[in-house]
């Protein structure tokens, strides 16, 4: 039989390298940005990374507490947390407090947490347990709709507080449905979907002149589309119902094409259309909507090969960048550690996810199996909406980077996020489902 | 389940894929593209000029004639300047909302992100009363200058003024950049390469707040700031000031030069102004003030640029002259006769040195006509061109007709007519002694600066020689500037009949400069009053004293005021006294003098 000590030999150490390795570069650059001469003292709580010094040590001990648990407590009490977390996003949403234009937070004295946080380790959790159930086989249309159910109520809490960033998260869900058997057309659709919405918001601001006649881009785009379904069409003419279907696609992609320019006005908030505006170079103001981007970029981009140096950066410093602690966190690592910093950032992160899909596939359990895509695919939206955001490649869209942003609330939700998988992978020897 | 297991690839490609594109974007701004860098730069670096101070100017006892004091530009970054209180911004500089709005879009036409001059050469105390709340304007900050500043308010003529570079200094020379000053005049311009120092420069960082964060790199990029050299002049201050004082009033000049090196004492030059009034942000209105005074004209500096005919002064040069080329000696005695040239009533001279103290044209008519009929020629016409020629020269050795080395700007040469100006004038042959005659007590085509006749006076007093007249001895800590000694070529011994006959111009009875008499100094000297066809004549009065060891030379000019003997030699006499002694005994001579108004001629009688 085993033992204590047993279980930790069993933990998979490189994953909690990682971990540690992240939240100690991202401490770093916590105190670079808020790095000025006057006080340089690390042990105060006065300061940003004073007090995330302070939550890392909590963090350490509540990623010792999850490792000391039972390893049935996550799927006994999957469903109970779901439960939780959708109570809590309830009670947000009528007692909750209003930061930053979203009622997303509970605050209680000094101490304040979103429930958006614990939704994402409880929809995962409930996710996990849910697919996993003897019978659920995701292939049935009942059980598929259910699946969808458990991750769309969190979300839609979530926007109705509204917290974009949060809600779009969940979209990392998707991910872990595929894996589970959810058609990669889907996937195709999505994008393009999303290729449409950019052309039809792209496309207007163009026109060419051919022949004397002037051509807006919009009309070009649908000329082109006619021309393209008209080719499939002749492709397939032999084939039955071929018609039908393309006629199909080619309406309702009209209707999607002409109903992005009604979306988009009157459904997005004016700020929302300004960021997704200065995003795809439609409009540059760089001194309004476009502000935290373009200094964003220059911090970064100011770092070169190398960087400025540790403590040496003047654009995080000098808080050039906003929020610079936090969603911009990135900017500081750019800037003081330059491309070479960037990359080992980068790599840090591609390693951990890839590590935990590693670990994933290897489970006998697929509670485990599915919890750990849950893990990673969060992981992986935070980092590339994050990411992308301070590089002018995603929509400004304010959600941390994990183990780097600082705050006590998220650094403590990835954590448990990921512990959870660790201690769970730490038993897949001891279960033979 | 097999294949679904396989979809793990894609989910790991789609992760490979997110960080591969977010490198190469990284790579791109970091490393590809520079602008971001000089976007950073200009955001956070405040790039500080650090003006050096100018070199200060001192007298030959080490008192300062010219300094600087503390100054303000105040700068702004129009970027960082949107959004301050406007209102309260104008009330502190106290000016109109529509200058604010005006200034700040030139500013903006300039640059937004770099500081351009919001209003320039505020002094200290109008600087330190916004400066407590600038706090609240970010964008604006001080930037340290320094202004000129003249603590007796004298020597304006010798010291020139400082002001902003133009267009055309910036282009000639790319020492200079906008809003540098420059030396236009005076010393300031003689000695700009000296004075002017090197700028530095400070790289601080300031945040998004525009408040000064620290130095940038630890100040490693940082230039120190040298500061200009110092001039020690030859000009005596007291000297200087009280010959202000006594030509105030009056149109003219003093120059007295220190016989033994050739130092100015003092450079005067009537009616003047005072310096102080040419510096920061007032020197456009008062120049255009000074420069509209047509009939005072304040700006010309007469002592280097005004033109007089000699007048009876010249006869000292006739006499060394015509003693060197053997045509007289000093026992040569000449009736006084009026037919030639007219002459007041006096007793024929008999010898050279009566004739100087008497100052005889007739005389001198004919010393004159026996130098420009030397009788190398038979031809009367070539024989004079030819006495002429080797006069000209010989009166060229004492510095007349060509620049001196003095170092200051727009210094005149005057003009000492030669053979081939009169050739060019009336022809080869067509003129003889008969055409030039007036050249001889130094009128007719003669003109001389009044810097010259102070150099006359100098070379008098020193036998034979002069030292370069000049006004700076040495740059900075230990550069002494290296003057040269001129030689007239005429024979030591000649000049004590000259020097007696001065000696009595002043001290004798019936002298004409009696009023230049000091008791207990032997003063030389000789009038010359300069006959002015547009009015009253000038006045004329050169000297030096003591006779035996000359520790001053002078030359005192006053415009339209007469007789040379009433005027310019108690002038003369009061300088010298004031310098020899430090004071003056004769306070009755003195307070004639303070106490005249020369300026207008044409006195209302009643
Ligand atoms: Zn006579």
């Amino acid at each position: 039989m085993r033992t204590k000590v047993s279980i930790f030999e069993e933990i998979d150490w490189l994953s909690v390298a990682l971990y540690a390795a992240l939240v100690f570069f991202g401490w770093l650059s916590i105190y670079a940005a808020n790095y000025d001469d006057q006080s340089s003292q690390i042990f105060t709580l006065e300061t940003n990374h004073g007090k995330q010094l302070l939550w890392i040590a909590l963090a350490s001990i509540l990623g010792m507490i999850l490792l000391l648990l039972d390893h049935r407590f996550f799927e006994s009490f999957g469903y109970i947390i779901y439960g939780i977390s959708v109570f809590l996003l309830l009670a947000v949403l009528l007692v909750g407090t209003e930061i930053k234009g979203a009622q997303s937070w509970f605050v209680l004295g000094p101490v304040s947490f979103q429930p958006s946080e614990i939704a994402k380790f409880g929809t995962s959790l409930a996710l996990a347990k849910y697919l996993s159930t003897m019978g659920v086989h995701f292939s049935q249309t009942k059980h598929r709709l259910r699946t969808l159910a458990i991750v769309a109520l969190p979300a839609l809490l979530i926007m109705l507080q509204p917290d974009v960033g949060s809600t779009l998260v969940f979209l990392a869900f998707t991910l872990v449905l595929y894996r589970q058997g959810l058609s990669s057309w889907y996937f195709s659709l999505g994008f393009a979907a999303v290729f449409i919405f950019i052309m039809a918001l792209f496309l207007k601001q163009y026109e060419w002149t051919v022949f004397g006649i002037i051509i807006q881009g919009k009309i070009a785009f649908l000329a082109g589309f006619t021309g393209l379904i008209a080719l499939v069409y002749y492709l397939l003419r032999k084939v039955k119902g071929a018609l039908l279907i393309l006629g199909g696609v080619f309406a309702s992609t009209l209707l999607y094409f002409f109903s992005v320019d009604y979306v988009f006005s009157n459904v997005l908030k004016p700020h929302h259309q300004n960021r997704i505006n200065e995003l795809l170079g439609i409009v540059s103001d760089p001194l309004g909507a476009g502000y935290n981007v373009h200094q964003s970029k220059i911090a970064i981009g100011s770092g070169g090969f190398s960087g400025k140096g540790f403590l040496q950066g003047t654009q995080t410093k000098f808080n050039f960048v906003p929020e610079q602690s936090t969603d911009f966190i990135f900017c500081t690592v750019g800037e003081e550690w330059g491309f070479l910093g960037s990359l080992i950032l980068v790599f840090l992160f591609l390693a951990l996810l890839i590590r935990i899909i590693w670990l994933s596939e290897k489970q006998r359990s697929s509670f485990t199996r599915i919890y750990g895509y849950c893990v990673a695919a969060i992981l992986f939206m935070h980092f590339s909406i994050n990411i992308g955001m301070t590089i002018g490649l995603a929509p400004v869209i304010g959600i941390p980077l994990p183990f780097f942003s600082y705050g006590g609330s998220s650094l403590w939700s990835f954590t448990i996020l990921l512990f959870s998988f660790i201690k769970l992978d730490s038993e897949r020897k001891f279960i033979l489902r | 389940m097999d294949e679904l297991e396989n979809r793990k690839v894609f989910v790991i490609a789609a992760f490979v894929v997110v960080a591969f594109i977010f490198l190469t974007r990284l790579f791109y701004i970091q490393i590809i593209d520079d602008s971001y860098r000089s976007s950073a730069d200009n955001q956070a670096l405040r790039y500080v000029t650090k003006y050096p101070a100018r070199g200060i100017i001192y007298d030959r006892k080490s008192q300062v004639l010219v300094q600087n004091q503390a100054a303000f530009d105040l700068m702004v970054v129009p970027r960082q300047a949107e959004d301050i209180d406007t209102i309260a911004f104008c009330e502190i500089m106290d000016i109109e909302k529509m200058e604010y709005k005006e200034r700040l879009s030139k500013a903006k036409a300039y640059s937004s992100y770099r500081a351009s001059i919001f209003q320039k050469q505020l002094t200290s105390d109008e600087f330190s009363r916004i400066a407590e709340s600038l706090y609240r304007f970010p964008g604006f900050y001080g930037q340290k200058r320094t202004l000129r500043t003249y603590p007796d308010s004298v020597a304006s003529h010798v010291l020139g003024y400082v002001g902003e570079v133009n267009a055309g200094h910036l282009e000639r020379d790319s020492f200079y950049r906008s809003g540098d000053f420059i030396g236009i005049s005076g010393l300031e311009r003689q000695y700009e390469a000296e004075l002017r120092g090197e700028r530095g420069l400070e790289v601080l960082m300031v945040d998004v707040h525009n408040t000064v964060q620290g130095k940038y790199s630890g100040g490693n990029r940082d230039v120190e700031a040298r500061a200009g050299a110092d001039l020690a002049t030859s000009i005596d201050l007291d000297l200087q000031v009280y010959g202000e004082r006594l030509m105030n009033d009056k149109k003219g000049s003093i120059v007295a030069i220190s016989p033994e090196d050739g130092g100015i004492l003092a450079l005067i030059s009537s009616p003047s102004y005072d310096p102080n009034l040419l510096v920061g942000t007032k020197r456009a209105r008062n120049y255009q003030l000074l420069a509209s005074n047509d009939s005072l004209d304040p700006l010309f500096n007469r002592a280097l640029m005004a033109k007089y005919p000699p007048g009876s002064i010249f006869k000292l040069i006739q006499s060394l002259v015509a003693l060197e080329n053997n045509v007289i000696s000093e026992n040569t005695g000449f009736p006084c006769n009026k037919s030639l040239v007219g002459c007041h009533n006096h007793t024929s001279a008999t010898n050279l040195r009566e004739a100087i103290q008497m100052s005889c044209n007739p005389y001198f008519h004919q010393v004159f006509k026996r130098l420009i009929s030397p009788g190398k020629s038979s031809n009367y016409f070539v024989d004079n061109a030819l006495g002429l020629s080797q006069w000209a020269k010989d009166v060229e050795d004492f510095g007349f007709g060509q620049r001196l080395a003095l170092d200051l700007p727009n210094l005149k040469s005057g003009s000492v007519p030669t053979t081939e100006y009169y050739d060019k004038i009336y022809g080869k042959r067509r003129w003889a002694f008969s055409t030039v005659y007036s050249l001889s007590i130094g009128q007719g085509e003669l003109e001389v600066i009044p810097i010259q006749m102070a150099n006359l006076a100098a070379t008098i007093a020193n036998r034979g020689h002069y030292i370069d007249p000049h006004l700076v001895d040495k740059v900075g800590k230990d550069s002494n500037v290296v003057w040269s000694k001129n030689e007239t070529g005429i024979t030591k011994d000649l000049f004590e009949p000259i020097i007696d006959a001065m000696q009595w111009v002043v001290e004798k009875p019936g002298g004409t400069a009696r009023k230049a008499r000091i008791d207990g100094i032997e003063v030389c000297g000789k009038t010359g009053t300069a006959e002015n066809p547009h009015g009253e004549d000038h006045s004329v009065f050169i000297a030096f004293a003591p006779k035996d060891d000359p520790q001053i030379a002078i030359a005192v000019y006053v415009e339209n005021a007469g007789y040379g003997g009433t005027w310019a030699a108690p002038i003369a006499s009061l300088m010298i006294e004031k310098f020899i002694r430090g004071s003056v005994s004769d306070s009755l001579k003195e307070n004639r003098i303070l106490e005249a108004n020369l300026l207008d001629v044409e006195v209302d009688e009643d």
